[in-house]
């Protein structure tokens, strides 16, 4: 800001407190000439009339108190360029906040520093500090209580799209994954004609009812399957956890188990993200939400389908 | 005594008066509907226009523009012919200004729910309604000040010094923060951008505080209640000083809306300081209403509309000492984006602006008819205590929930430096408030639906051809030719 621009803000600041003390001194004191000194005369409407009674002295205290404080107030906060004798700044201010808040934190994380997360999930006090990490910034997708949403998997059943393992939870966590379904709706009709897009979802849910009869659009569906999809998705669609590709035999359903969705799917493709934590949280901290997460799902990790996680 | 021939127009005055009922009781209905969405959500039935976030400007349009509005239009009109001792001066005029006004509120009520929004608080409406909005403005002041002009008395009234500034000030912010490149009938680019929009916004939202919602209802007191109180004015030159220091003090206090914003330090702390100064001006005012009553404490046995004027000072006093308060950096790093502040503004809006109207509506009305009283006085009492306890009802739950979700948003454990609670459980925590919320508003609508009823008979006992009521001659030694 321009000294120029100081100025005419100091002045009009000036002007405005000055006004009050002047409106405040002149009105304080009862003129001597004053012929009626406590009524004006004036009459409307009647009976409108009015006295003139002396200000309260201790609002007139009141109102001087205010006009000093602020005066004191500017003069160690500053206006516009004047910086102010006391040297303040918001940003100073969060500076300090912060570095204290840093420190306190880096004397608590230090006795959880590149532990495992299964280590980590048996101490009680770095799974309340996990949980704490959890519902601030993971919560907003995957719920208070890690229930997930259309979209956003949940965290408390022992099914993992990208691998249940400790090693694989923490990559997951600090590396962040982008899933990529391609819309394949086109290809599909190319291959199997019209009824195609609506056979290969007949199949796809088929898989997870094993005990109906199949239809001949469950045929249909297999073979397009066989020739596009089973090769993220594996045969019978068990999916492969190293590409992040769901298995599509079980009862859970990321996106809804609807024909609708299963089309929207189908025709637009999807495009799962879990952004990496590592870079906003840093390791400590990630392996502690990650012995929470842990700590929600029954443990009962399934035998990881495709190519075996290297651990 | 000075002759005079004439009447006082009255029938400006009995419509806005009526509408000033209707609007409250729409608007409040409104505040109770999205007050239960907030408690149940499902109430919003997945309709667009039913939606929190179109209803909730519709509920403060409605309650401050339409029931404040209308409420305003009323008792100035009024105060500024008896208190000039001359008609208004242009009846067309007038009733323009009344259809004009009542246009304004339906184009809200339309385009606000269809989600037509400059997305700036209080000044949500469109540009066309905007200029309609300027326009009958205008025809109000012309109204006004021309009335002033021909006044049949050498000193103005204090009432009308504060309407006069309230009509200017409210011109200036309207054009000013609304100021927009149209894209289309119903779609305009604010001429601001970045942090100075948010500076002309808050300035215009705290002075829409400041001028609609005090200085006007200030113009207001300054009839009714030593009107009320058959009683002088306390202190003629505390009106001047509080008048002009308020008015000046006023002007600076928008940026204590934008505390720890992108807004540099300097201006919050203006806004913070001016606050602070703002509090004696503020209470000179409720001062002078409530020291006017010296001697006649007695009436507010017998009298339930001396019972409102008067507690409406005491509300107006306690909001603006809370306001300041919040005002202060520190304090409002808690309270701020909290129901505290919704607390805050609704112990201003219903326990100073609403009971200060309500209170003027039924000293006047009566006038208005040529009766002695209203239809029933005991139900005005009932009305008084459905409004008092529910207002309460109301603060107290947003000042607690408002308080809890600050303390709990900034808790940090103590052994670990993270944040203790997340968002939601912080919610839960507040959910049994909004409960209470919701009572509170209802307590205070069905007082509206009471007043409502009372309003109604008062009319039907009216005789149906009121006759105007002729120009009062003005006081021998204050008359001006």
């Amino acid at each position: 800001m321009t000294s120029h621009w100081t100025w005419y803000v100091i002045a009009i600041v000036v002007l405005n407190l000055v006004g009050c003390v002047w409106l405040l001194r002149g009105n304080t004191r009862r003129s001597p000439t004053d012929p009626k000194p406590d009524e004006t005369g004036h009459v409307w409407d009647g009976d409108l009339t009015e006295y003139n009674k002396p200000l309260p002295r201790w609002w007139i205290n009141l109102f001087y108190i205010t006009i000093v404080f602020a005066v004191a107030y500017l003069l160690w906060f500053g206006v516009g360029s004047f910086k102010g004798y006391g040297h303040w700044s918001s940003h100073k201010e969060w500076a300090l906040d912060q570095a204290a808040e840093d420190a306190r934190l880096d004397d608590a994380l230090k006795l959880y520093a590149g532990k495992s997360i299964d280590d980590l999930a048996n101490d009680p006090q770095a799974v309340a500090m996990g949980r704490t990490i959890f519902i601030n910034r993971c919560a907003a997708c995957h719920g208070s209580t890690g229930h997930g949403a259309t979209g956003f998997p949940d965290l408390t059943d022992d099914i993992w799209h990208w691998g249940g393992t400790p090693h694989r939870i923490l990559e997951t966590i600090q590396e962040g994954r982008q899933a990529v379904m391609p819309a394949w709706a086109t290809t599909l009709t190319a291959q199997g004609g019209q009824t195609a897009v609506d056979d290969t979802i007949a199949y796809v849910l088929s898989l997870s009812r094993p005990d109906q009869p199949k239809s001949e659009a469950v045929d249909r569906g297999e073979k397009l399957f066989g020739g596009i999809c089973v090769a993220c998705h594996g045969p019978q669609g068990k999916g492969n956890q190293v590409v992040g590709a769901p298995d599509l035999s079980d009862s859970y359903w990321l996106y809804g188990s609807s024909k609708a969705s299963l089309r929207k799917t189908l025709n637009e493709g999807r495009q799962g993200v879990m952004p990496a934590w590592k870079p906003v949280l840093g390791d400590t901290r990630t392996r502690l939400v990650g012995a929470y997460v842990w700590t929600l799902s029954p443990h009962k990790v399934p035998p990881p389908a495709g190519a075996v996680v290297a651990e | 005594m000075v002759g005079v021939e004439g009447s006082y127009n009255d029938k400006v005055i009995r419509q806005f008066s009526v509408m000033t009922v209707v609007w409250g009781v729409v608007g409040m209905l409104v505040g109770g509907f999205i007050a239960a969405q907030l408690y149940w959500p499902a109430l919003n039935f997945d309709v667009p226009w039913l939606s929190y976030g179109r209803l909730r400007p519709l509920h403060t349009n409605a309650v401050i523009f339409a029931f404040g509005g209308c409420a305003l239009f009323a008792t100035s009109l009024y105060t500024v012919q008896r208190t000039c001792h001359v008609r208004l001066i242009s009846d067309k005029l007038a009733s323009f200004v009344f259809w004009g006004w009542q246009l304004v509120i339906v184009a809200a009520a339309i385009s606000l729910p269809l989600g037509y929004t400059q997305g700036k608080e209080y000044a949500e409406l469109e540009w066309p309604i905007d200029v309609l909005i300027t326009i009958v403005w205008v025809a109000y002041a012309v109204l006004f000040f021309g009335t002033i002009v021909k006044r049949k008395v050498k000193h103005i009234y204090v009432a009308n010094w504060f309407y006069g500034a309230y009509i200017i000030t409210i011109a200036l912010l309207h054009v000013i923060n609304n100021l927009a490149i149209p894209a289309g009938w119903m779609k305009s680019y604010s001429v601001y951008s970045g942090a100075v929009d948010a500076m002309v916004q808050w300035w215009y939202g705290h002075n829409a505080v400041g001028f609609f919602l005090t200085t006007a209802f200030l113009g207001m007191m300054y009839y009714f209640v030593p009107k009320q109180a058959g009683r002088p004015i306390y202190s003629y030159r505390l009106s001047i000083v509080h008048f002009w220091a308020l008015i000046a003090i006023y002007m600076w206090a928008g940026p204590h809306h934008l505390q720890y914003t992108a807004l540099p330090d300097w201006a919050q702390s203006l806004g913070m300081v001016f606050s602070l100064v703002l509090l004696a001006p503020s209470w000179g005012g409720a001062i002078n209403g409530i020291l006017t009553l010296s001697g006649v404490w007695y009436k507010l046995r017998t009298d339930p509309i001396l019972k409102f004027l008067v507690v409406s000072l005491s509300f107006y006093m306690m909001s603006t000492f809370e306001g300041p308060m919040m005002s202060i950096k520190t304090v409002n790093s808690l309270s701020h984006y909290t129901d505290w502040t919704i607390g805050h503004v609704h112990s201003g809006a219903l326990g100073w602006v609403a009971m200060i109207s309500i209170g003027s509506i039924y000293a006047m009305l009566p006038r208005l008819l040529r009766l002695p009283k209203m239809y029933s006085v005991k139900l005005i009492d009932t009305h008084f205590w459905l409004h008092t306890i529910g207002v309460v009802v109301y603060i107290a739950a947003m000042w607690i929930a408002g308080v809890t979700q600050g303390l709990m948003w900034r808790a940090t454990d103590p052994d670990t430096g993270t944040l203790t609670y997340s968002f939601v459980e912080a919610l839960n925590a507040t959910k049994p408030y909004y409960l209470f919320r919701i009572g509170g508003g209802l307590i205070v609508l069905s007082g509206m639906l009471v007043m409502a009823w009372n309003v109604f008979k008062t009319f039907r006992i009216a005789s149906a051809s009121t006759e105007p009521q002729p120009l009062l001659a003005p006081d021998a030694a204050d008359a001006r030719a």
